[in-house]
């Protein structure tokens, strides 16, 4: 414990370290400039550091020391129905501050674009839209970007995280039988298998539990994994993002849909006992109800996971904001920032194997819902304690 | 609002990534460990209730022993009872029997004694008899003779008869 505190304080300094070294470079070039009103580059763009590091990106980008950027490049893989599919580097596209056009033919967006733009003539809320960090034609003709960005490749890496513990446990499994105890690290899973299936499948599916034990599971250790990847300094913002949210709510969803018996829509679209005045007003609610919930799930993993990418940053960046006031300033938050910052981490690990559970609890209600046979009258109950969970 | 549009590249990845991993781990990894944690339970909670059908037997055949034993002491305590009592009955039987015999024997000792005593003084009647009859004899004999002699005779035979 004590060595994972000093390990996570050294990382904290470095990085914390890095941020400075920006900090000073950008503090000093805008002396200059300020005075001709014409900022090239702004002062400390706070919501733009913040925003660029919760984001995603087609390279991935450590820090940045002096004018030297650490950046991987990752693969951009693009399809245009024009031109087909194209797979080049992401370095290709040169690096921030002087872009440069790909094949002639894409140009990743920046702030430098989007001013080119508006200077073209094009309607500034129009340019606006255009979201940084995407590829667009030259030409305009559409383009689909099926890139590894950075998030990807985040994915891709706990994905093989993943497997490789998964698989390495489940051997032990198949070596040991049922007749030993568990050992190692197969110790360690054992009981977060067993909290899956009797905290989460158990409850609310009942004697179908085991059918979908392996998806609540997966669900599990995929979104816990991937949020204790992202809490690593550097790493990517992957569950933060609406598209895997989304993505993961729409397997949800999905499932749901495929699995739900004739009970459940027979309660959905004629609900029994209801006056016929009434049920036009409640079978619409029922069928928005529906497809709230996996919107429901998809908002409540990315926000809250942004939500502490966005804290964590916000605590860190205020030691720059402090420092563009006054150096002794800055160096005299910092303590308190990382102090914060550190307080912040944990509470992180902790709602990261919090929004996990949620995340797979929800979707085991929302199963249980859709695959209950009925048992008379506690079924209304059944909704409205769902309904309050989904409030919560 | 950048933040709220999902982009189309990490959907489609997510989705096969998420595809991908709830495949292999579904069929190598969730079935096996699964199954043996089933498995595993149900042994456990087959031992356990083997050990408790176990201990119920063992504690039936305790009772049991208990009740066994029970029942041999009080046999055994029903044995030594009877046993003393047919011990007092006997020496009582042996008692009574030899009180018996005992007074049989002396009453027919005493019988006997009587008999011999009778007979004995019929036998001392019979000889005091013959006697008095010698004796009366001699008398007879000597008083032809002297009739002085044969009062002071008699008078002898009476003392003697009287001393006798």
């Amino acid at each position: 414990m004590n060595r994972l505190f000093s390990l996570l304080v050294l990382v904290f300094t470095l990085f914390v370290a890095s941020f400075n070294a920006v900090a000073q470079e950008e503090h000093i070039a805008p002396t200059e400039a300020t005075h001709e009103g014409e900022a090239a580059k702004e002062p400390l763009n706070i919501k733009k550091i913040i925003f660029d590091h919760v984001g995603d990106a087609h390279e991935w980008h450590f820090f940045t020391f002096g004018h030297t950027h650490v950046t991987v490049p990752l693969p951009v893989i693009l399809y245009s129905p024009v031109n087909g599919l194209s797979v080049f580097s992401s370095s290709k596209f040169g690096h921030e501050g002087h872009r440069e056009i790909v094949d002639g033919r894409y140009i990743l967006v920046d702030d430098h674009y989007k001013a080119e733009q508006v200077a073209l003539g094009k309607d500034p809320l129009e340019v606006e839209k255009i979201k940084g960090g995407s590829i667009v034609t030259v030409d305009g003709s559409p383009v689909y970007d099926f890139s590894i960005t950075k998030n990807v490749m985040s994915m891709l890496i706990s994905v093989v995280l993943l497997l490789w513990i998964m698989l390495s446990v489940a051997k032990k499994y198949k070596m040991n039988g049922s007749g030993k105890a568990p050992s190692g690290f197969q110790n360690a899973l054992e009981p977060v298998i067993t909290f899956v299936r009797d905290e989460v499948a158990v409850p609310n599916l009942g004697h179908k539990a085991n059918r979908f034990m392996p998806l609540l599971l997966t669900f599990f250790f995929f979104i816990w994994i991937n949020n204790l990847l992202g809490l690593i300094p550097g790493g990517a913002n992957f569950t933060g993002n609406i598209a895997v949210t989304a993505c993961l709510a729409l397997i949800t969803f999905i499932v749901i849909i495929i699995r739900a018996n004739g009970h459940f829509w027979g309660h959905l679209l004629n609900p029994p006992g209801v006056p016929l005045g009434i049920k036009f007003l409640l079978v619409p609610i029922e069928i928005i109800s529906l497809f709230i919930k996996p919107v429901a799930l998809t908002i409540r993993l990315f926000a809250n996971i942004l939500a502490g990418h966005i804290i964590i940053l916000s605590i860190v960046c205020m030691i720059f904001i402090f420092g563009a006031m006054s150096p002794v300033a800055g160096w005299g938050f910092s303590p308190v920032s990382v102090g914060f910052s550190i307080f912040m981490f944990f509470l992180e690990l902790l709602v990261g194997a919090i929004q996990a559970f949620i995340f797979t609890t929800l979707t085991a209600v929302f199963i249980g819902q859709a695959v209950d046979e009925g048992h008379g009258h506690d079924d209304g109950q059944h909704y409205t304690s769902s309904e309050n969970e989904i409030i919560a | 609002m950048e933040l709220l549009t999902p982009d189309l590249g990490l959907f489609v990845w997510t989705l096969l990534a998420f595809a991908l991993v709830f495949f292999i781990l579904g069929k190598f990894a969730w079935k096996p460990i699964l199954s043996s944690l089933n498995e595993r339970e149900k042994g456990i909670a087959d031992s356990i209730a083997t050990a408790q059908r176990v201990k119920s037997e063992m504690a039936a055949m305790q009772a049991e022993n208990q009740k066994i034993m029970a029942e041999a002491r009080e046999e055994r305590t029903q044995m030594l009872k009877e046993a003393k009592e047919l011990k007092d009955k006997i020496v009582n039987e042996a008692k009574d029997q030899a009180k018996n015999e005992a007074s049989k024997i002396i009453s027919d000792a005493r019988v006997q004694i009587d008999h011999l005593k009778m007979a004995a003084m019929t036998e001392v009647k019979n000889e005091v008899a013959a006697l008095a009859l010698q004796v009366a004899e001699k008398v007879l004999r000597k008083n032809l003779s002297n009739d002085a002699e044969q009062s002071s005779f008699a008078k002898k035979l009476a003392e003697e008869v009287s001393l006798n």
